[in-house]
């Protein structure tokens, strides 16, 4: 079937998009690769081949690196993102999937799914500045705004680690639900979102207190709860809603950030997973692990504007303003 | 203004209030594609969630898919309707005052056969009132876009009705033509299922789907109401709807019946 040039749709859309077009990436699990996409023509760019098993992907402070979790060749790889090219690789112990970046940008902290620590990296010196024991099968990670605590998640252990960054030391555990996958901190500090893949749902924890203070559960019409696992989130800076990304259910859920209720659903691509807003918080880009593609929202209309084909397993997203 | 105007004012002006005086029609007319919209829809919601398909950019629920196939179901069924108020006032007689008009007859047929457009085209964007408060996600842009689709789908279908009713001889004969051209034409097209779909279960399924003109309309008015133009099914819906409403004109010239 022939289809015209699509010009006038095209220009609606463009009228409601950012003029400045960041620049998304996306990790390929199966592929090896990452795919750079333009936010604002909705096109791939460029596919770089990548170190083995790419997941947890995050950009340099500066933005001008980004830090590549690949997963099979043991290292976390750093891309120079003028050339595209991995220019060297820092030492993250073993099966590195998700990792944190200190907020003055100098120290990663890597989650080691298959050995039981959390490493420190530091970044300057491309050396291990610390380890810490955790619980089985370290998962999520985040560090908080102030630099004051990194947490981890551990999947079997189902607890969030208390990791003191001053001493480096772990000094206290929160029990939440079922296979904990990611951790969020507000950008306030105060409180740390956790979503749980088996058990379904999203804690939210006082950080001063370092108990749960609410529990979000979520419900499609239609679609069976065991199908319904929360893992990406992300708060937009206004504080009005989290996207959280739930797996096989194919919908990524918006939650109201005040008053923790889920108010909608959006359709996306199969086993939806990671997610990374733009600059400007007006679009939220999501992996669609099974489907091989991610898909765009719109976030001031919370509407899937499009989808589009990356390589096999699009795992994690990040995007330079 | 020009004789032929006032003839295709006064014929649509008589269909409009004829539709008036029969408001019942108008809320049949919306209730059959309401039902498959809401209650067969409903239920196969996330039949189609998997797969991205012109002029869809992203994951679709089946009501989406479904909606401009329900378009093409009101224009469709409107068309009989008119072919059947055709048949109904050759017998009446009204045609026949019609038909001494000193117009020609083509300019005739072709005016009555407008009225029945401009009908359906209300009905039409009722309908895609409803769908759209009912949650059908269609840009109102669309709504815009899809009349010109509108116009030329409309012809075809209602030319398609004023063929099937220039070989009609009686009313009672209608219920045939509900069995025989009405379903299969709705359900051998891409109304219900986009093509692939088709192909996957049989490939002779896929090729009737495929060469019905009814899927032209239907995938016309699809783009249409995304600010696209199909301009394959756009030339197959306008193409068909110049030979159909020739051959209609052909079929309602005074014979000499043997």
């Amino acid at each position: 079937m022939t289809v015209f040039p699509r010009l006038a749709y095209c220009a609606a859309l463009l009228a409601a998009l950012p003029a400045l077009a960041d620049t998304v990436y996306v990790s390929n699990e199966k592929d090896h690769t990452l795919s750079v996409i333009d936010s604002v023509s909705m096109k791939v760019l460029k596919t770089v081949p990548v170190g083995k098993r790419p997941r947890g992907i995050t950009l340099s402070k500066d933005g001008t690196q980004l830090y590549i979790c690949a997963s099979d060749d043991n290292t976390v790889q750093v891309m120079d993102l003028a050339t595209l090219k991995v220019i060297h690789n820092l030492p993250s112990g073993e099966d590195p999937e998700q990792f944190a970046l200190s907020p003055d940008g100098k120290q990663l902290y890597v989650a080691n799914e298959d050995s039981n620590v959390v490493t420190i990296i530091d970044i300057a010196s491309r050396k291990v500045a610390g380890q810490v024991d955790v619980g089985v099968e370290p998962e999520g990670m985040a560090v908080s705004p102030d630099g004051r605590w990194a947490v981890n998640t551990s999947e079997t252990t189902n607890m969030v680690h208390w990791i003191d960054t001053r001493t480096r030391k772990l000094v206290d555990n929160t029990l939440v639900d079922q296979r904990p996958r990611y951790a969020r901190f507000t950008d306030d500090s105060k409180l740390l979102w956790v979503s749980s893949e088996v058990g379904g749902t999203v804690s939210v924890i006082d950080v001063a207190t370092r108990k749960r203070i609410h529990t979000i559960r979520f419900a499609i019409p239609g679609i069976p709860k065991d199908r319904i696992q929360p893992v990406g989130m992300r708060l937009t800076r206004d504080g009005r809603y989290a996207f959280v990304a739930l797996g096989p259910a194919n919908h990524v859920a918006v939650v109201d950030a005040k008053t923790y209720a889920p108010i909608k659903y959006l359709l996306v691509g199969r086993r939806v997973w990671h997610t990374a807003l733009t600059g400007d918080e007006k679009q939220l880009w999501v992996s669609n692990g099974i489907s091989n593609d991610v898909s765009v929202i719109d976030v001031d209309n919370l509407k899937v504007v499009k989808s589009i084909a990356t390589g096999r397993y699009p795992w994690g997203v990040a995007i330079k303003p | 203004m020009p004789v032929a105007l006032t003839v295709l004012g006064a014929i649509v002006w008589r269909e409009l209030l004829r539709f008036w005086q029969q408001r019942s029609r108008f809320f049949g007319a919306l209730v059959r594609p309401l039902i498959w919209l809401i209650v067969f829809a409903s239920g196969f919601r996330a039949a189609l969630g998997l797969s991205i398909i012109p002029p869809y950019e992203t994951y679709i629920t089946y009501d989406v898919y479904i909606t401009p196939g329900l378009v093409g179901m009101i224009q469709l069924f409107n068309g009989m309707q008119h072919s059947l108020s055709l048949v109904y006032d050759r017998e009446m007689g009204s045609m026949r005052v019609l038909l001494t008009s000193p117009h020609r007859l083509s300019w005739l047929l072709t005016c009555r056969l407008l009225a029945g457009v401009v009908v359906s085209v209300v009905q039409v964007y009722g309908f895609l009132l409803i769908a759209r408060l009912w949650g059908v996600d269609i840009p109102w842009m669309g709504f815009i876009w899809v009349f010109p689709a509108l116009l030329i789908t409309g012809v075809l279908l209602g030319a398609a009705g004023m063929l099937i009713s220039s070989w009609v001889n009686q009313i009672e004969n209608f219920a045939g033509v509900m069995n025989f051209v009405v379903f299969p034409v709705f359900f051998l097209s891409t109304a219900l299922y986009p093509l692939w779909k088709m192909q996957e279960s049989s490939v002779w399924l896929y090729w009737v789907c495929a060469v019905n003109p009814f899927s032209s309309a239907v995938e016309t008015l699809r783009f249409a109401l995304y600010g696209q133009l199909a301009l394959e099914p756009a030339l197959v819906t306008l193409a068909g709807a110049a030979v159909l409403l020739a051959l209609a004109i052909r079929g309602y010239r005074p014979r000499q019946r043997a």
